[in-house]
């Protein structure tokens, strides 16, 4: 039949034709434009509201920025530079910006040693961030890395940096010997071992105080943004221990270490910032013998530490309740003791959980860290706020100022949050 | 951690079981913590009893009761320099709550706004969006206070440009709307005003909320019984303004706004928010906003599609679906998140102290207490108020959090 047919028609196709092009309004950029920005009346408005919005943002940002100048030794001639146009006068940053961020006080033939120390930063901490992409001794750089910068940014002798170190070395030594016998007669003899030690060596390190020494630095000239860095790095890298042994003490059965760390907790959560500086400022030194004169900075460090950690044991506590009940059994069935148990099987867990939070107070505690200039210390803001608006030669650079300031604080902060989440996906076991 | 006790096997007591059996150890451990805490505290109280400057000072709360001799900006309850401290105090107090409250409010806009708009299926919107939270979260809240602060003491136009010039000529700025003046001293708003009468209107009004909520609690019964529905968000408005209207022209209309007008030399009437009060407020509204808009986007996507659909497949109107599935089950992930972030508000207030608002930080804890030099008693009753404040709410929070949980066996 079909041959039959054949003959009868004309034209019969021997071959398939090929697919037609999509119309024009389902491909491509227009298509992604239909269906994102102009779907509806509604988007369509939503759509012109919002680039509106950003021609309005990018039309006052981008002629501040591309007419402004860097040089000009004040505001004089600087303004005299932008003449007419509605540039920045970026040239206090060009002229101020070792006080912005190093204060005003650190000797400035000495600031190699806190950028030094800065930069060894990016040595030590990737070992800690990237544990899994990298050899396990690199860790050693991490471990090292706060005697260094301790050396290098207070300077004295390397005495003092040794010796805490050598401290820290021995007493996990003992500790690991003792362990056998129990965790808690290790951690006594280790913190026994440490103390000893820094007895010891704090005694040696006095004599020779000249030995292998930087020119010593005091903590009143730190400022500028190498403060906030140093407030929140010693103060995230304490409160994190701390508060995992807080966190802990809240879960414990112990009726006295638990009601101890709940109301050390809720007080310090019930706070704001600035009172327990001020309790650092003018209070916290009736506390201690009068005789002890401890530093400005030591005692902030000391406030802002007890809040991070109230903060972070809350976090913690999160990832601890989030763990099942089989966990904790599976603990006990093994026959592990409760620091064993805790050690190998519910923390590992648990911090893992509550990673993405430590990085958020992490984070709040580094922009916190600003909160000094209340008390009067030249931090970044502090800076800004004092020595260089206050000074003839700069007054009324508001923006650009505060720009860097912004722009520095971006940086970090966005930095540590896009690592914490790509760290989330590294650590995601499950299968999805 | 469980121990395995043997009954049959009846031993004495032994001094090394205080180590060993765990059936003792916890005692051990907590006599020793006991001790160390003793220790600790003691140690701390002692150096406070023989620090000399306290010793001469001692701990006295006398000085409440003192002349503040300081002047207040902002009063919400009349003041004067003759005052107590403790009068300082408090009005200091009220202003933290005010601006407290103030920011909340707009905060929760901007964040819910800027939580759903990102979102949303339009790209340029919900890219702005993201902007918006990362630029506003990634930079301390200080920064942005003293920047708004700036802008408005710097970049407003001083009161002198509202002048009327004295021949006759028009000044060079007038008021927005006869109603609004940006200046570099503050913006100048009406004011509500109340004549003598005013607080039968503020009853009408308490009444006519009650109103609201009795209607919605009859619409939702005949709903629930009768399976009839009833209209509730048109009534709801109408009971809401209509009562305070009609008492309003009843009585004369002595309620009214009273617009700032420019005096001779500066505004006079209408009410003055002052930079502090607008670079506090409107930083901390943005600021916690970009939180918050992270909370309502995390609790809307908590939400399975599998609800949406399963609501859309009983039948429920886009509306419905809203009210009666997603929302309650997003707000049980959005409201703990959210009043934390009520209470970062609270104890944010406390940055006054850098723009020169007069709130208890910069009262009680700035020049009380550098006139009084009564830091120790100062700051425990600073603490103190923060500590009550915030524990108030979290003892809400946490009623709210039980009656909201998911029951589960």
């Amino acid at each position: 039949m079909s041959d039959a047919h054949a003959h009868s028609v004309a034209f019969v196709r021997k071959s398939e034709i090929p697919p037609a092009p999509p119309p024009a309004a389902e491909t491509g950029a227009w298509k992604w434009m239909r269906e994102n920005l102009f779907s509806g009346p509604f988007n369509t408005i939503m759509t012109v509201v919002g680039v509106l919005i950003v021609f309005w943002l990018l039309s006052g940002l981008i002629p501040w920025i591309v007419n402004g100048t860097w040089e000009g030794a004040d505001i004089r001639e600087c303004r005299e530079i932008t003449a007419g146009t509605t540039g920045g006068c970026f040239a206090v940053i060009a002229e101020r910006w070792p006080q912005l961020l190093y204060g005003f006080q650190y000797p400035d033939y000495l600031r190699w040693r806190p950028s030094l120390a800065f930069a060894l930063l990016f040595v030590a901490v990737p070992p800690a961030l990237f544990i899994m992409f990298l050899p396990r001794w690199t860790l050693i750089a991490t471990a090292v890395y706060p005697f260094i910068a301790y050396w290098l940014i207070w300077g004295g002798t390397i005495l003092t940096p040794v010796v805490a170190a050598l401290g820290v070395v021995f007493a996990y030594t003992v500790f690991h010997r003792v362990e056998r016998y129990g965790f808690v007669p290790g951690l006594a003899a280790g913190f026994a071992t440490a103390f000893l030690t820094w007895w010891v060596g704090g005694t040696i390190a006095d004599e020779f105080r000249t030995f292998a020494a930087l020119e010593a630095v005091e903590s009143r000239a730190m400022g500028g943004f190498m403060l906030n860095m140093i407030l929140g790095i010693i103060c995230v890298s304490l409160s994190i221990p701390i508060g995992i042994l807080l966190a802990l003490g809240r879960q414990s059965r112990l009726p006295i270490v638990k009601g101890f760390c709940v109301v050390f907790i809720e007080f310090v959560r019930g706070v704001p910032l600035i009172t327990l500086l001020f309790v650092a400022n003018v209070v916290l030194a009736y506390f201690l013998p009068p005789e002890s004169n401890l530093d400005l900075i030591v005692r902030v460090v000391i406030m802002i530490t007890m809040f991070s950690s109230a903060y972070i044991a809350e976090v913690i506590r999160g990832g601890l309740a989030a763990l099942p009940k089989g966990q904790y059994e599976a603990g006990d069935s093994l026959g592990l003791d409760y620091a064993q148990s805790m050690r190998l099987i519910i923390l590992p867990q648990a911090l893992k959980i509550s990673i993405p939070g430590i990085v958020n107070v992490a984070v709040g505690l580094f922009k916190d860290t600003t909160l000094v200039s209340v008390i009067s210390m030249f931090d970044l803001v502090g800076m800004i706020r004092g020595p260089i608006l206050s000074s003839t030669d700069w007054v009324g650079v508001y923006w650009e100022l505060w720009a860097f300031a912004c722009v520095l604080f971006f940086v970090v902060c966005y930095g540590i949050s896009q690592y914490s989440q790509w760290l989330e996906r590294q650590l995601r076991t499950d299968h999805r | 951690m469980t121990t395995i006790t043997d009954p049959h096997r009846a031993e004495g007591f032994r001094v090394s079981q205080l180590i060993n059996d765990t059936r003792y150890r916890s005692y051990t451990f907590q006599f020793i913590a006991l001790v160390c805490l003793f220790l600790a505290f003691g140690w701390l109280i002692n150096n406070a009893i023989n620090n000399p400057v306290l010793q001469e000072v001692g701990i006295d709360f006398g000085y409440l009761q003192a002349p503040a001799g300081y002047d207040i900006n902002q009063q919400p309850i009349p003041y004067t320099s003759q005052d107590t401290h403790l009068r300082a105090s408090i009005i200091g107090a009220i202003n933290t709550l005010i601006v407290a409250f103030l920011s909340i409010v707009t905060a929760t806009i901007f964040g819910v706004i800027a939580g759903v708009l990102r979102l949303s299926n339009n790209w340029i919107i919900s890219k702005l969006m993201a902007v918006y939270v990362e630029i506003f979260r990634n930079i301390p809240v200080l920064i942005w206070i003293i920047i708004i602060f700036t802008v408005a003491a710097n970049t407003f136009p001083p009161i002198s440009e509202f002048r009327l010039p004295r021949d006759g000529s028009d000044p060079d700025r007038t008021l927005l709307l006869g109603m609004f003046a940006a200046t570099n001293q503050g913006v100048f708003i009406p004011r509500l005003t109340f004549g003598g009468m005013g607080w039968i209107i503020a009853a009408t009004f308490i009444a006519s909320v009650a109103g609201v909520f009795g209607w919605r609690a009859y619409a939702r019964k005949e709903l629930y019984e009768k399976g009839r529905e009833l209209p509730v968000l048109l009534p709801a408005l109408g009971i809401l303004f209509l009562p305070v209207i009609v008492v309003n022209l009843v009585l004369g209309g002595p309620m009214g706004l009273e617009n700032p007008e420019m005096g001779r030399f500066r505004f006079e009437g209408g009410f003055l928010l002052r930079p502090s009060l607008i670079a506090l407020w409107f930083a901390l509204s943005i600021y916690t906003g970009a939180f918050i808009a992270e909370n309502v986007r995390a609790g809307i996507l908590a939400i399975s599609k599998g609800q949406t659909e399963a609501a859309a497949a009983l039948g429920l109107r886009p509306g419905r679906i809203m009210s009666l599935v997603v929302l309650p089950q997003a707000l049980r992930v959005i409201i703990p998140p959210l009043i934390s972030q009520y209470l970062n508000i609270t104890k944010n207030t406390s940055l006054a102290i850098a723009v020169g608002y007069m709130d208890l930080t910069g009262t009680l804890g700035g020049i009380t207490l550098n006139q009084t030099g009564r830091a120790l008693e100062c700051i425990m009753l600073l603490m103190l108020f923060y500590l009550t404040f915030s524990l108030a709410i979290s003892a809400i929070m946490n009623v709210y959090n039980r009656s909201v949980m998911l029951k589960e066996r």
